[in-house]
């Protein structure tokens, strides 16, 4: 029973963690109809950010920084990472608006290799780590623990934050003036500029909201497991299973995309845990954790190519 | 630019490229000696390439200030293999037959010394591989040699450590699946430590790419193991010992060289106190050739350094005395003079070079208290 | 007056004069990788043998995608995948058939020797065995919509990728192998640790046998009209489809088509390096072929060819910036997209454009 509970603990915080990066591929899919593949190296950035942010404000070092820090960090991280999305969609994307998707998704390879590269020369080659000894988030202390269950505090983080800003961005997608506008372009981009929607700004407004997204999902991500090093593959398969929740839970739907996230985290984390149960002795079983995700995108690609919560879409000569 | 200037343009950047290229080899000098070295020194294992190539490099600067090898300045020429396998098969022909290098030093990675050694081989140059410990490296053929231990052997002395030292009766294994150097180390071990009449409980793996371990970390809390045996790099050891110690597993893990980064007692923070890994050699020994190598590496570059670098040290030094002992500094001469090397007393410890060209020696067992890396044991050749 | 079947009758080239039409390109092509290995192959040295060896191995890579990715305008993303499967299998059948038939680790026999043709055996079935792997991801995937089968094509490689990693480890002494059958062997691919010792039969003829062959079929694939069908699909997947071409049926065989050549490839790759690991053949590997044919021109065959030569041998001039050669490259990819889009060439051959035209006039004497 408690073995039952932990591991559903797990495959919350780990769905959640996923949640909130499959959101900005969802919103990016969504709107402009490409796969944003610079997203995951937004959200490597956004832990080396946080980390480089709360080193020189001399929060890393010492023990007595103030509570309020861990706020501040993240949000300066959400805003720089927002301006990076930004700035990408400005002169990268944007001349691409009209171009054949191809293209776009060429340049989003492009775009990517320049983050991780750069990203080796700012931040160095070595993995590091944000939580180990510093007075930011000092421990990752259990809140709560009860028979054998322990509920830790990096567990409780992704899982509170991903509902809220779920939540939060439900409520700017179907209840404001600019959710509106971003419904409208996803719908069809010329009728809505006919309509008098900015098309420039709702995009640019959808690569800040993913990308600062991103730099939550980044510092979580790094707490963690630690900060891997921009060019490490760890951030691709970490932005490449958010891309597959956003797609099997349906892409360009934001709640689609916290129904696949959740799907990934419990295949992940859940079955494999049984799996490798009941099959004690076989090394390899133990090894298929990455093949089970492959092979839920596979399947719901092949039967319900739209995604769980996806509409389908037929195309229109 | 039009379709046109493009046409015209690119031919003639490539033509002038190519000539700038075949102008800038074949600089050889008839008063040095040219040595090779094949590293990562950019991409995601730079850091083990820059290591060893500093070691080298100091290697050189002492050896030339006392007059070089046979009355010759010894110069290092380093290519970038980029971390890539593809790439450190051209970076070895390029310092064969563009530098006109007597002797190849490198890599730390097994694939890449696999993908350099045929080239060696084939040009008949002697390879010295500071730090591959995968058995097949020097299978290649009779020119490639290394003066670490072997995977097998380190295995086998993390088992014997569980063991006797630890008194371990049961113990589980977490290995890094996509990391040859990993899943090879847990195979060997678990070998050894079945023969020396141990257990393994539970045997499960994880992949660098993929750190979400918690389902992992489960299985092995509820095998109770006395002993985890982790060989992998200190990048994800870290994480994950934390990680263990959150989810309240108490066990101490036992690791492999690949713990031997300064990073790592950084990274994991306390949890790290009370864990081993084996290792080619402890800073701290009091020997005077680890005394001299550590003060000098401290006053060039600033760091401790680690086993990448005494072994990169080793390398270099064991290719200067072949050198000296060879009859000339042919390909089949320093080979028959590297394969003689006896007794030979580095950094890394008193070792000869036995008949399959590996390196026969003990290893250390590190043990971190307090953040530091203190020297538990040295456990000798089997 | 004759009627039409006999003025067509007429027209049509007696059986040998066709067969010999339709083989000459394909004798040409060992004629001319023959000459590359006899006379420029020992003139350059072994860097740029080296260097050309790659270039070679890229063409086939790169032209093979090409047909996916450049005719039919399908985004794959997984052709490190066929690779690997193709490079894999052509390891097990040299490595572990060499040591069962001649006893020996390594090369065996001479030019065309026994050791030889054994290694074209390989490389074939590595490529039939890609091929079957094509189709298996094909059939399903290419109904879906062009990022979609992106995404599943990088799946498919990575989930091939983690099967290589829980094969057992490869035997390496002859003693060990000579007791097992090539069936029992078949799972001894090394896992994570890399399979080596493969025997270096690649050498610069095979390589550019194999790319000269591709390109005669691209070439003749692209002006048939399957393969103006596939241009069809590239365009308007919808009106090639009204106007009667089976699109996924034409997408799937070139799908299967380009898996082939990209086993072949793998096949090439793993005799040439002697060393194979699931990491190195990851998806970053199917990015760089992806790169060469973008940049090259998707469709054009000449573009490929210049854009294989290029991406490989500027890198290689450019190691001594190592540093900042990554951040370059990146940068002068999302500028080539931006600046021109369809890459150096576009969808057209060195012989559509104008200096080519007017070299060829002033070469017969005409004005320009």
């Amino acid at each position: 029973m408690s073995e039952l509970l932990q591991t559903t603990i797990n495959t919350l915080a780990v769905g959640g963690l996923y949640a909130l990066i499959a959101l900005g591929y969802t919103l990016v899919y969504g709107i402009l109809r490409f796969i944003n593949f610079a997203h995951s190296d937004v959200v490597a950035w956004g832990g080396w950010l946080a980390f480089t942010v709360a080193g020189a404000a001399g929060w890393l070092a010492e023990d007595g920084a103030p509570v309020f820090a861990v706020v501040l960090v993240v949000i300066a991280t959400m805003g720089l990472c927002a301006a990076i999305g930004v700035t990408i969609e400005r002169l990268a994307y944007r001349p691409l608006r009209s171009a054949p998707r191809l293209n776009v998704l060429i340049t989003a390879i492009g775009v990517s290799l320049f983050l991780q590269n750069v990203g080796l020369k700012l931040f160095g080659n070595r993995p590091r780590s944000i939580s180990a000894g510093t007075a930011l988030i000092r421990n990752n202390e259990p809140i709560a623990a009860f028979a054998d269950v322990r509920i830790l505090r990096f567990d409780v983080l992704p899982i509170v934050l991903s509902v809220a800003l779920l939540i939060g961005l439900q409520w700017l997608v179907y209840r404001t003036r600019m959710g509106r506008g971003m419904r409208a372009v996803a719908f069809d981009e010329r009728v809505a500029s006919l309509m008098g929607v900015n098309v420039n700004r709702v995009v640019t407004l959808t690569f800040g909201l993913g990308s600062a997204l991103a730099a939550v999902g980044g510092i979580l991500f790094a707490l963690r497991v630690d900060l891997q090093q921009t060019a490490e593959a760890a951030w691709v398969v970490l932005g490449l299973k958010a891309f597959v929740a956003a797609v099997v839970g349906g892409i360009g739907n934001v709640r689609g995309a916290a129904a696949g996230a959740l799907l990934i985290a419990f295949v992940e984390v859940f079955v494999h845990t049984y799996i490798v149960k009941a099959f004690p002795g076989r090394l390899w079983i133990a090894q298929l954790q990455d093949i089970y995700v492959f092979g839920i995108l596979i399947l719901v690609l092949l039967f319900r190519p739209s995604g769980l919560l996806g509409k389908s879409s037929v195309e229109k000569v | 630019m039009n379709l046109s200037a493009w046409v015209r343009h690119v031919p003639i950047a490539v033509a002038a490229l190519a000539l700038g290229l075949g102008g800038c080899g074949k600089k050889k000098d008839d008063n040095t000696i040219v040595v090779g070295h094949f590293a990562s020194m950019t991409g995601p294992q730079a850091t083990f390439g820059i290591s060893t190539d500093n070691a080298i490099k100091l290697a050189i600067k002492e050896r030339n200030a006392k007059g070089g090898v046979k009355g010759k300045q010894i110069v290092l020429k380093t290519i970038d293999d980029a971390s890539k396998n593809t790439e450190a098969a051209t970076a070895v022909t390029r310092l064969i037959n563009d530098h006109g290098a007597v002797a190849v030093l490198g890599e730390v990675a097994s694939g890449r010394s696999l993908a350099g050694a045929p080239i060696a081989q084939n040009a008949k140059i002697p390879m010295i591989s500071p730090s591959s410990t995968d058995p097949s490296v020097t299978d290649v053929g009779d020119y490639i040699f290394r003066v670490c231990f072997l995977d097998d052997f380190q295995g086998w002395v993390g088992a014997k450590f569980a063991r006797e030292n630890l008194k371990a009766e049961k113990a589980a294994i977490l290995y890094d699946q996509a990391e040859p150097y990993s899943s090879g180390l847990a195979d060997y071990f678990g070998k050894a430590f079945e023969a020396m009449g141990g257990k393994v409980a539970a045997r499960l793996s994880f992949n660098a790419a993929n750190l979400e371990i918690s389902s992992q970390l489960q299985t092995i809390k509820g095998a109770e193991p006395q002993i985890i045996y982790l060989p992998g790099y200190y990048n994800s050891v870290a994480p994950i010992i934390r990680k263990a110690r959150e989810a309240g597993i108490t066990a101490p893990f036992i690791g492999g060289d690949g713990w031997d980064s300064a990073e790592l007692a950084k990274n994991a923070g306390d949890a790290i106190n009370g864990n081993f890994f084996s290792n080619h050699y402890a800073p701290e020994e009091p020997r005077p050739e680890v005394k001299n190598f550590v003060e000098k590496y401290k006053a060039e570059f600033g760091a401790t350094p680690d086993g990448l670098a005494a072994l990169g040290y080793d390398a270099a030094l064991v290719l200067f005395d072949a050198m000296d002992r060879a009859k000339s500094l042919s390909g089949p001469d320093l080979r028959d003079a590297i394969a003689a090397t006896k007794n030979f007393t580095g950094v890394t410890g008193t070792f000869s070079i036995d008949d399959k060209r590996n390196a026969q020696k003990s290893a250390v067992v590190i043990e971190y208290k307090g953040g530091q890396q203190t020297m538990a044991t040295r456990i000798e050749k089997k | 007056m004759k009627s039409l079947q006999e003025r067509v009758a007429a027209l049509r080239p007696s059986l040998p004069a066709a067969l010999g039409r339709s083989a000459l390109p394909f004798l040409i092509a060992i004629g001319l990788a023959y000459l590359i290995d006899a006379a420029i192959g020992p003139a350059i040295g072994a860097t740029w043998r080296k260097i050309l060896l790659d270039v070679g191995i890229a063409i086939l890579l790169a032209g093979s995608l090409n047909i996916v990715n450049g005719y039919a305008g399908q985004f794959s993303l997984g052709h490190a995948g066929f690779m690997l499967v193709g490079g894999y299998t052509a390891a097990w059948l040299t490595f572990y058939g060499g040591i069962h038939w001649f006893g020996v680790k390594g090369t065996y026999g001479g030019f065309l020797g026994a050791g030889q043709l054994l290694f074209l055996g390989s490389c074939v079935l590595g490529g039939l065995v890609a091929a079957g792997f094509g189709a298996l991801v094909g059939l399903p995937s290419l109904r879906l919509r062009g990022d979609y089968l992106a995404i599943v094509t990088l799946g498919f490689g990575e989930i091939l990728n983690r099967l290589v990693q829980i094969t057992d480890r490869q035997p390496k002494r002859v003693e060990d192998v000579q007791g097992r059958s090539l069936f029992e062997l078949a799972n001894n691919l090394g896992g994570a640790e890399s399979f080596s010792q493969i025997p270096g039969y690649t050498t610069l003829f095979f390589v550019y046998v194999f790319a000269f062959v591709l390109l005669v079929f691209a070439y003749r694939l692209k002006y048939s009209s399957r393969g103006r069908g596939l241009l069809a699909v590239r365009e308007n997947e919808i009106a090639a489809e009204a106007m009667g071409v089976d699109t996924t049926r034409a997408k799937v065989v070139a799908f299967v088509f380009s898996a082939f050549w990209g086993g072949v490839g793998g096949a090439l790759y793993a005799h040439q390096i002697s060393t194979l690991s699931p990491g190195e053949l990851s998806f970053q590997k199917s990015i760089d072929i992806v790169l060469i044919v973008v940049i090259g021109g998707m469709g054009s065959i000449t573009g490929v060819v210049l854009g294989a030569a290029i991406l490989v041998i500027l890198p290689e001039l450019a190691r001594e910036f190592a540093d900042y050669r990554m951040i370059v490259y990146a940068l002068a990819l999302v500028v080539v997209m931006i600046l021109r889009p369809q890459g150096i060439m576009g969808v057209r051959e060195l012989w559509d454009t104008s200096p080519w035209r007017r070299l060829v006039q002033r070469l017969r004497g005409g004005q320009p």
